[in-house]
C-alpha cells in the first residue's frame, strides 16, 4: 500500500470511529464465492454466477460481492478462502464438491465468517452450512425423454466423479429411462474432471462410436453438445444451465441450476441475524431445479407425460426412488412403494439393478 | 479384450487427439532449442484458441481462423520475449506469468462468443487415398491441420538438423557467449524463435476451439500446455521423438475413454493414469539426450 492511500484510510478510519456505529451499520454484506470453473463454462458456474448477480440486484448497495474462478479443489482451495476471509468478507460461498475439508478447516480458524458448502455434507463448526439442489429429480425427467428418443436403446452417460451426486444422476435417469423402454441400456464413462472441453468431447464421441445415440452429462461445458451437433441425429440435455445455443437439436432439454433463491435468502437471514448452520436440499418444487424448453424434436405425448412429471415432483406426489429398486446385485434396496431418504440419497454408492458395469472407488 | 471397440475410428480419433499437442509442443522445441524456456505455453495456446474461434466466426474462415490464431499467439509471445530479451527478465516467472495473463486474457476475449458454433473445418480432399482400405479411413480423412502439424514437425527436423539456419539456432541455445562471439545475433534469434513458438502454441488452442470441441468455451485448454511441456523434455528435445510422445498420450487417453465406453473391465482410475504412466515410460526409455546448454538463461552482450 503507497504511502498516502494508507493515510487516507487512516483518516477515514479516524472518521469513521469519531462518527461511531452508524456509519458501521451502512457497511455492505461483503459475500465471497468460489468457483471451481469459468464463468464462461456456459454451465455450473456461469449459473452459480448468476446467482451472485442476483444478490447483487435484489440487494445494490448492502451487498458486496468477491468471487475468483478456476479454484482447484482440494489444500489450494484453503489459501483462497483464507485470503477471502482476510479481506474481510463475511460469508462465503464455495461451490464444488471437493472444497469440503478446505471449507471446514478455513471454517474453524474464522468462527466470525459464515461458510456455505455447496454439495456436501460436512459441518463441523456452527459457522459452516451446507445447501445442495435436488438434480436427480431433474435427472427423471430427462431419463424419462431420453427412454423415449433412443433409437438404438443405447444411452450414454459422462460421469465426472463417483461421489453420490453423480451417481443419483445416473441411476435416476437409468431407471426413468427403463420405466418407459425396458430394453435401454446405460453406457458410463468417467472424465475425472468437471471441465475439461476437449476430453469431454472425447468422451462425447468415444460413446457415438459405441451406438449410443443419446448423451447426458454430468460435466460442466457445452462441447458435448457441440459433438454431438456434428455427428447429427443425437440428442442430449443442456447441463446446469440452459445450453440454449444448441436448440432445437442436439439439446432437446435441460436441467437448469438456479441458486438465485437460496442466496437471496440466506445473505436475507444474514442480515436479520437469523442465519444457522442448516443443510438445505431445494428440488423442482422450491424452483432450484428447473427443466429447460422441451424442445419440438420431442413428441408431443413424450413432452406431456414429461411435464406430468415434473408437476408431480413439484407437488410432492411423485419421488424418483420409489421402490420397489433392486441394487446392482440384486439385493432388494427399497421395497413397493417405499420411498429413498435424504440419508440414504446422500450417501448413495451402488448402482441400481439392470445398470452394467462397476463404480470406480 | 477390447470388446467393440472399432480400431480403425480409434486410430483415426488418436490423430485429432494428439494434434493440439504436437503444434504447441513442436513450438516449444525450437524455442527451448535457441536457449529460451518460455513456460507461457498454456497462455499462448488460450489466446490462440479464441483469437481464432473469433476470426473464424466473423469471417466465416476456418483458415483466417488459424492464421488469426498464430497472429495472437505470436502477439503474446512477443510479450514475453521483449520481457527477457531486452528487459532481461527471469524466464521462469515471465514464463508463469504469460499463463495467468493469457488465460485471464482469453476469457476477457471470449466474453460473449460462449455457445457460439464455429464454421466447420472440412477434411482434405484426398481424392482416391481416402478409400484405401485400412489405411484410408486411419490416415487420410482428416482435416488440413492434422497433416500440417506432422509437415511442421518435419520442417522443423529439417530445419535444425540440415540448415544453416538451423546450426546457428542450435550455437545460440548450447552457447550464447560462443555464438556471439562469433557475430550472431543471439537476442534477433531467440526472438524470432520466442515468435514461431507463440504462433505454433497459437495454432494448436486453435485446433482446439475449432476443430476438436469445437466451440469457445473458458478454460478450453485444461492444461494441454502444460502437458506439451512435458513433452518437449521427455522427448529429449527432438522432433521424431516429439511426435511419437504426443501421439502415445493422445493416443492412450483416446483409448482409456474407449475402453470405458466398451465396457471393459479394468479400474477406472488405471485406466485414467494411463495415458501419463505411458507416455512416461517409453519417452524415458527412449531418452539419451540433453538439454540445450543456455536453456533457460538469460544473455546480454555486455557479460
Amino acid at each position: 500500500m503507497k504511502r498516502r492511500t494508507l493515510l487516507i484510510s487512516g483518516a477515514g478510519t479516524a472518521f469513521a470511529a469519531a462518527l461511531g456505529s452508524p456509519l458501521r451499520a451502512q457497511e455492505p454484506i461483503k459475500v465471497g464465492f468460489v468457483y471451481v470453473g469459468p464463468i464462461g463454462d456456459g454451465g455450473w458456474t456461469y449459473q452459480h454466477n448468476e446467482g451472485r448477480l442476483a444478490l447483487e440486484e435484489h440487494f445494490g448497495d448492502q451487498v458486496e460481492t468477491i468471487y475468483q474462478e478456476s479454484v482447484p479443489e482440494g489444500p489450494d482451495a484453503e489459501r483462497v478462502l483464507t485470503q477471502m476471509a482476510l479481506q474481510g468478507a463475511d460469508i462465503i460461498f464455495t461451490t464444488s464438491f471437493g472444497y469440503m475439508e478446505a471449507t471446514n478447516n478455513v471454517a474453524a480458524q474464522f468462527p466470525d465468517v459464515k461458510f456455505e458448502h455447496a454439495t456436501g455434507y460436512m459441518r463441523n463448526t456452527p459457522n459452516v452450512a451446507t445447501y445442495d439442489a435436488r438434480f436427480y429429480e431433474g435427472r427423471a425427467v430427462i431419463g424419462t425423454i431420453a427412454g423415449h428418443m433412443t433409437q438404438t436403446n443405447k444411452i450414454g452417460y459422462i460421469g465426472s466423479f463417483p461421489i453420490p451426486e453423480v451417481i443419483q444422476g445416473i441411476n435416476s435417469s437409468f431407471l426413468h429411462a427403463r420405466k418407459v423402454n425396458p430394453d435401454v441400456e446405460m453406457v458410463v464413462v468417467w472424465a475425472y474432471t468437471w471441465i475439461d472441453p476437449a476430453k469431454e468431447a472425447d468422451a462425447a464421441k468415444a460413446l457415438l462410436e459405441q451406438g449410443v445415440d443419446v448423451i447426458l452429462q454430468h460435466t460442466d461445458s457445452t462441447a458435448p453438445q457441440a459433438a454431438a451437433a456434428e455427428a447429427g441425429n443425437v440428442y442430449t440435455f443442456g447441463q446446469a444451465s440452459d445450453m440454449a445455443a444448441f436448440k432445437p437439436t442436439p439439446r432437446i432439454a435441460s436441467i437448469i441450476d438456479n441458486w438465485a433463491p437460496y442466496y437471496i435468502e440466506r445473505i436475507q437471514a444474514l442480515m436479520d441475524g437469523t442465519w444457522e448452520s442448516t443443510h438445505t436440499w431445494g428440488g423442482i418444487g422450491d424452483g432450484e431445479v428447473e427443466i429447460g424448453e422441451i424442445t419440438d424434436a420431442v413428441p408431443a405425448e413424450v413432452k406431456a407425460e414429461a411435464e406430468q412429471m415434473i408437476a408431480d415432483i413439484a407437488s410432492g406426489a411423485y419421488h424418483p426412488f420409489t421402490g420397489p429398486i433392486n441394487k446392482q446385485d440384486g439385493t432388494p434396496w427399497l421395497a413397493e412403494g417405499e420411498v429413498a431418504t435424504d440419508e440414504q440419497l446422500v450417501s448413495m454408492d451402488f448402482y441400481v439393478e439392470g445398470m452394467t458395469g462397476e463404480i470406480p472407488n | 479384450m477390447f470388446g467393440s471397440i472399432d480400431p480403425l475410428l480409434l486410430l483415426a480419433s488418436l490423430m485429432v487427439a494428439a494434434t493440439p499437442i504436437v503444434f504447441a509442443a513442436i513450438g516449444e522445441l525450437v524455442v527451448e532449442r535457441a536457449g529460451v524456456l518460455n513456460l507461457g505455453v498454456e497462455g499462448m495456446m488460450i489466446t490462440g484458441a479464441v483469437c481464432g474461434f473469433i476470426v473464424a466466426v466473423q469471417t466465416g474462415s476456418p483458415l483466417l481462423g488459424f492464421a488469426g490464431a498464430a497472429v495472437g499467439g505470436a502477439a503474446l509471445s512477443l510479450l514475453f520475449a521483449a520481457l527477457t530479451q531486452y528487459l532481461l527478465s527471469n524466464q521462469v516467472a515471465t514464463g508463469l506469468a504469460l499463463t495467468l495473463f493469457g488465460l485471464g486474457l482469453a476469457s476477457l476475449l471470449g466474453q460473449g462468443w460462449v455457445g457460439i458454433r464455429a464454421p466447420s473445418v472440412p477434411d482434405l480432399p484426398l481424392g482416391p487415398l481416402r478409400d484405401i482400405p485400412v489405411l484410408g479411413p486411419v490416415l487420410f480423412r482428416h482435416d488440413p491441420m492434422v497433416y500440417l502439424g506432422l509437415l511442421v514437425c518435419l520442417g522443423v527436423w529439417w530445419f535444425l538438423n540440415r540448415t544453416r539456419g538451423g546450426l546457428i539456432l542450435r550455437a545460440v541455445g548450447d552457447n550464447h557467449d560462443a555464438a556471439h562471439a562469433l557475430g550472431y545475433r543471439v537476442v534477433r534469434v531467440r526472438v524470432l524463435a520466442i515468435l514461431f513458438g507463440g504462433a505454433m502454441a497459437g495454432l494448436g488452442g486453435a485446433y482446439l476451439s475449432l476443430v476438436r470441441v469445437p466451440t469457445w468455451t473458458d478454460g478450453i485448454t485444461a492444461g494441454a500446455g502444460w502437458i506439451a511441456l512435458a513433452i518437449v523434455v521427455f522427448a529429449s528435445w527432438r522432433p521424431g521423438r516429439l511426435v511419437i510422445g504426443a501421439y502415445l498420450f493422445g493416443g492412450v487417453a483416446q483409448l482409456q475413454l474407449n475402453l470405458q465406453a466398451a465396457g471393459v473391465r479394468v479400474p477406472v482410475e488405471i485406466l485414467s493414469m494411463s495415458p501419463y504412466i505411458a507416455t512416461i515410460l517409453v519417452l524415458v526409455l527412449l531418452s539419451a539426450g540433453r538439454a540445450p546448454g543456455c536453456l533457460g538463461r538469460s544473455f546480454h552482450a555486455a557479460r
